[in-house]
């Protein structure tokens, strides 16, 4: 029963298809966030295949070798750039394959961050909107270029995108700027939100390195309870991909609010509240303002 | 005086945190080191790490299962563990197989099989994490299950005690005068596996093998009867313990690894001043006894 269902569905499906018969260029995206700008630029004339996918973590990235056979396989490789990707050079000479290679984030006033003394580019730059409008022209002129025949195409969508980005940009602003300003921080797990705290301004503490390979120490979790007492920081969040036992220690200890989940590179898969970059960045915005609300 | 103060016992009166991570350490000591003491006597020095890699898999699965929940992941890892001794036990007594090589086949299957399977799942990075433990984190559950597990290891220690010293000095003795050998050996193995399991929510299983082992081979260096050995492995595990959360606080190092160097640190000094056997004292002449 349910078999035949689908297969009517598909068959439903073929024939809604519009009737041009030309292929979607095949896109491959470094990770979900990248992947989702680049659909929404391309909207049906591309097919966008997505390295590291929703709820991974690419700093860890461990590439397959059906990895490689995408890659070969592309016409474009959109990656974000900033050394987030550390392992796509070697990837691409892997796969032997020369798609043309975007970097979204081209043009983007980089920021790094300073951890226990070691200065690094920080590559979470997306989480600024302003900074993910530049990674839309981006890959727009990517697409432009390797697709000329759709261009009008591609700008209508850029043009489409770029005016919901801005509408959020806008809802970030008028939701920060209702919280008293003396509540406008917290601590996270993980600091990707360099690039927001910049741009909203929400100052963001964090208890781990940069990368979520570090393993903390009594040091600074002990630097951490300090902080939240004396700052008196009104909460504290878990981030979606490190180990959410130690939030959970500093809260109790120091009479902080558990927020709830901050995405911050990766998405959510599509059902849950995460599901494309507008939404993450809403969801992010609706539990900021839940946990620091008096 | 109040510098050493400073130094020692405000970071426990200052973090609750602190505290808890020095008594879940000490917990972990005193059910642990005494099962390495007999594992090295056994001249099973290798089962923990073996048993540890087993334990992973079935953590990694209650994970993958449930989230971090304490109840599901020490289920998993018990079962696990528990799991891959009785087979390795099985194969040794029907096959030609020696124990050490059904045991090393069965924790690398479970490894590999543990690996697999997670990756079906798609991300493997949150399981890494969870899986190196978190001694900073231990909340009051935890803390619970590590008392338990030092309860049960001793309580059970002291009713194998004599079939275990047993096997460890002669065991065709044992099989003659009684036949409670494989009783007491899968009893003890059984142990080992609880130990493992209940460190690896501080420290991560790996890392849990080692605050097992080290103190009891330090301890060799300094007492030659098997309670004497037992008091001064423990010693050394709860005192490496301590140590290593003070130099975390203050040097900022992570805290399981350095618990662990810490213990490394006394082996060696062991090993160098140790009353038995250490090699200082070999180097030294020695004194012919005055009538």
């Amino acid at each position: 029963m349910l078999r035949r269902l689908t297969l009517c569905m598909l068959l439903g499906l073929l024939n809604g298809a519009p009737s041009h018969a030309a292929e979607p260029v095949a896109v491959v995206a470094s990770f979900s966030i990248v992947g989702d700008i680049v659909r929404n630029i391309g909207g049906d004339h591309v097919s966008v295949d997505t390295l590291v996918g929703p709820e991974e973590d690419a700093h860890v990235f461990d590439p397959a070798p059906r990895d490689a056979a995408r890659i070969a396989a592309a016409k474009l490789v959109v990656m974000n750039g900033l050394g987030f990707e550390g392992w796509m050079d070697r990837l691409m000479k892997a796969s032997g394959g020369m798609p043309k290679v975007a970097i979204a984030s081209e043009g983007v006033i980089s920021h790094s961050a300073t951890i226990d003394g070691h200065e690094s580019m920080d590559p979470h730059a997306w989480q600024d909107v302003s900074n993910v409008r530049i990674y839309a022209r981006n890959i727009a002129d990517a697409l432009i270029q390797i697709d000329p025949e759709h261009d009008g195409l591609y700008r209508a969508n850029l043009a489409r995108f770029d005016g919901e980005l801005i509408a959020l940009d806008h809802d970030i602003r008028s939701a920060i700027s209702a919280i008293p300003a003396e509540r406008r921080k917290i601590v996270t797990t993980h600091d990707a939100f360099g690039y927001f705290a910049r741009a909203y301004g929400i100052e963001m503490i964090a208890p781990q390195g940069i990368s979520t390979e570090a393993e903390a120490s009594a040091k600074d979790v002990a630097r951490i309870i300090r902080q939240v007492k004396a700052e008196k920081i009104p909460a504290v969040f878990l981030e979606n991909i490190s180990d959410p036992r130690l939030v959970e220690t500093i809260a109790a200890e120091s009479g902080a609010r558990i927020g709830g989940k901050l995405y911050s590179d990766a998405l959510s898969r599509e059902k849950e509240p995460a599901g494309t970059y507008i939404a993450m960045m809403q969801s992010n915005i609706r539990e900021l303002t839940k946990a620091l609300m008096p | 005086m109040i510098n050493l103060f400073d130094l020692l016992i405000m970071p426990f009166a200052d973090f609750a945190f602190m505290r808890r991570a020095l008594i879940g350490s000490i917990a972990l000591s005193i059910g642990a080191c005494p099962i390495g003491v007999f594992l090295m006597l056994r001249r099973m020095s290798l089962v923990g790490d073996a048993m540890a890699h087993a334990i992973l898999p079935g953590a990694a699965l209650g994970y993958l299962f449930a989230g971090l929940s304490l109840g599901f992941m020490t289920a998993g890892g018990l079962i696990a563990g528990f799991i891959v001794a009785l087979l390795a036990g099985l194969v040794t007594r029907i096959t030609i197989l020696k124990e050490d090589a059904a045991l090393a086949s069965f924790y690398l299957i479970s490894l590999a099989g543990g690996v697999v399977l997670v990756s079906l799942r798609g991300s493997n990075v949150d399981v890494l994490h969870v899986l190196f433990g978190s001694v900073l984190a231990l909340d009051d559950h935890t803390l619970l299950l590590l008392a338990i597990a030092a309860s049960v290891s001793l309580l059970s220690l002291a009713v194998l005690f004599r079939p275990l010293v047993l096997e460890c000095v002669d065991p065709s003795f044992l099989r003659t005068v009684s036949n409670s050998g494989s009783l007491s050996h899968y009893g003890f193995l059984a142990l080992v596996v609880l130990n493992l399991v209940a460190g690896f929510h501080a420290l991560g299983t790996l890392l849990s093998v080692g605050l097992m082992m080290v103190p009891a081979f330090a301890a060799r260096f300094w007492s030659s009867t098997l309670d004497g050995m037992i008091l001064f492995a423990t010693l050394i595990g709860v005192l490496s313990s301590s140590l290593g959360i003070v130099i975390s606080y203050h040097a900022g190092t992570p805290t399981g690894p350095t618990i662990i160097l810490s213990a490394g640190a006394f082996y060696l000094l062991s090993i160098l001043f140790g009353q038995k056997n250490g090699l200082i004292l070999r180097l030294l002449p020695r004194k012919h006894l005055v009538a």
